[in-house]
């Protein structure tokens, strides 16, 4: 049930903090249907392309379309995670009460959550197994499953293109495996998700396509087409570290490779 | 000492200002002094929560000029006039700070100082000049005159007006919950929503104006930062629910405008600084027994913890 229309159409996107531009002449499309990486080097502008692509950094030049429409017009059809580190765990909420919040772009002006936004929001937060903990204050809960409760919220809102600033960081491996789990399933079920990651061993594992992002645009494409020493190489600009760590998710990268082809 | 506190006397104090003869006078000013309190409390919450608690500060200074300007055009000093310049003096209060620290190297903390002691002063002088004709001088601006509600006859004005806040912003919070509540936990989502984060901004400090002048001409411009804060701060100590903080602010503000009152007059005292202190002493109290997150239970379980490790290492 994949749109035919690109989810996600970015063409000649520059902004620009102080005159000092962030991220120049961006172009890129990424079908419908896919689950995206978005990699780069630090201060490489990843988490500010997924704003600006969500609409809310002013741009100074290009445009962004959601299946081929102005993003102004598909707001209720994006869905968002944002960074750990952007939310005051001391706010006085409950998890209900942070998944509901999913469910506010549906609702008009005035209005209150109902019945069925309350059974969504429960159903959402069953997938990601936190219902147990629907009464809880947000701090007494532990980084994984923060996070997944901002993945239900995200679930809540019921959309079809999703972007996600960094949902593995801070993360115990069983909810990495489990959050990538769901991920997929919204893939198959023909929603888009756009994921801002830094760890480079898990990229082949988990993308089905990439954004390779260093101010410009590197790259954009299928993940074995993008996943390459050559690519990589131009993305992180020959830091040291990063390139041994590059060398060995290649290596990794391989090895899977092989084993699947044996 | 016995000079310094006068002698305490129950009939005097606490249980004559409800007789026959004083209930009028008492019910008018706790009554004010509720609303008053009660509106600051709420939109201080929202202060609080987007940490803009030092805003109301810098508004409650800044909004002088505006009320000054609309009294001289207008000629009077309540009503929709006054409120009017008020919204104005915030809103470009706000957008002065803005505007400085965008445009400039100065950060925000240093902007929001230039503008709000300037534009004080401003209204100090304005004030100090033309004031004489308009019954407006410093010391009603920073002190207030809360006793004013005593004297006037019927349903005094200043009464009305403040009541008209308090259930106004009762009102908007009901309409607006969702809006305010995502807009300070995660102003992203709320823009990627739909839900312009500036205009919410905005909004807030423009209804933050008005609840400060209603406030401003019964307790003086410094005791409202203290009733824009305490309130909401001593009620989130005692939850973690938003509506629940909401109700303890406007428990918080009953509480202290009746005991304020009390001790206002057993001290002999400035009323609405009594009710700050009485505040203060909820604030004390919910910090030190909060179920949730009071020290005497931290102290408490930690002393435990350490008698049970004791205790273990005993017995072994």
């Amino acid at each position: 049930m994949s749109d035919p229309l690109p989810a996600l159409e970015v063409h000649d996107l520059t902004v620009a903090y102080h005159k000092k531009p962030v991220l120049w002449g961006i172009d890129f499309q990424v079908p419908a249907g896919k689950l995206v990486g978005v990699v780069g080097p630090n201060g490489a502008g990843k988490s500010t392309l997924i704003k600006a692509a969500m609409g809310l950094l002013p741009l100074s030049s290009g445009w962004v379309q959601a299946f081929g429409a102005p993003l102004r017009d598909q707001r209720h059809r994006v869905g968002y995670v944002p960074q750990r580190e952007e939310i005051d765990w001391d706010f006085p909420v409950n998890v209900m009460d942070v998944v509901l919040m999913g469910r506010y772009g549906k609702l008009g002006w005035l209005k209150r959550p109902g019945r069925r936004d309350r059974e969504i929001a429960r159903a959402c937060l069953e997938k990601v197994r936190m219902l147990p903990y629907a009464d809880r204050q947000i701090s007494n809960l532990s980084g994984g499953q923060q996070q997944r409760v901002f993945l239900a919220r995200a679930l809540a809102q019921e959309s079809d293109l999703y972007f996600m600033d960094e949902p593995f960081a801070g993360v115990d491996a069983a909810t990495e495996e489990a959050i990538i789990g769901l991920l997929r399933e919204l893939c198959r079920e023909g929603r888009t998700v756009l994921v801002v990651h830094h760890d480079l061993a898990s990229v082949p594992d988990y993308f089905d396509w990439l954004v390779l992002l260093n101010l410009r645009l590197v790259g954009c494409g299928p993940t074995t087409e993008m996943f390459t020493p050559a690519m990589l190489s131009k993305t992180y600009g020959g830091q040291l570290t990063v390139m041994t760590e590059v060398a060995q998710a290649l290596a990794k990268n391989e090895a899977l490779a092989r084993e699947t082809r044996h | 000492m016995s000079e310094l506190i006068p002698p305490f006397d129950w009939v005097t104090f606490l249980t004559e200002p409800w007789s026959a003869w004083y209930r009028d006078t008492t019910v008018r000013i706790v009554a004010m002094a509720f609303c008053v309190s009660a509106a600051c409390g709420l939109t201080g919450v929202y202060l609080i929560l987007r940490r803009l608690a030092l805003m109301g500060d810098a508004i409650s200074h800044s909004v002088l000029p505006g009320i000054a300007l609309a009294a001289l055009l207008s000629g009077t000093l309540t009503g929709p006039p006054i409120l009017l310049g008020a919204i104005g003096a915030g809103l470009l209060t706000t957008w002065l700070i803005d505007a400085i620290h965008r445009h400039s190297r100065v950060k925000p903390d240093a902007a929001t100082g230039i503008v709000f002691s300037a534009l004080f002063a401003l209204g100090v002088a304005m004030v100090t000049q033309y004031g004489g004709d308009l019954h407006l001088d410093a010391e009603c601006v920073l002190f207030g005159n809360l006793a004013e509600v005593a004297t006037q006859p019927g349903i005094p004005p200043a009464l009305i007006q403040a009541a008209a806040v308090l259930v106004a912003t009762a009102l908007l919070i009901g309409a607006f919950y969702k809006e305010l509540l995502v807009g300070a936990f995660d102003p992203t989502l709320a823009s990627s929503m739909g839900i312009p984060a500036r205009w919410v901004h905005h909004g807030l400090m423009a209804w933050l104006s008005v609840v400060v002048v209603t406030a401003f001409e019964a307790v003086g411009s410094i005791i409202v930062v203290a009733m824009l804060i305490i309130p909401g701060a001593t009620a989130l100590l005692l939850t973690d629910r938003l509506w629940k903080a909401l109700l303890l602010t406007v428990l918080h503000a009953a509480l202290s405008s009746v005991l304020g009152f009390h001790l206002g007059l057993w001290l002999d005292g400035n009323l609405p600084a009594a009710m700050v202190v009485a505040g203060l002493a909820l604030f004390v109290l919910a910090w030190l027994a909060s179920p949730t997150q009071g020290l005497l239970g931290r102290w408490m379980a930690r002393w435990r913890l350490r008698e049970e490790l004791e205790r273990g290492r005993a017995g072994r």
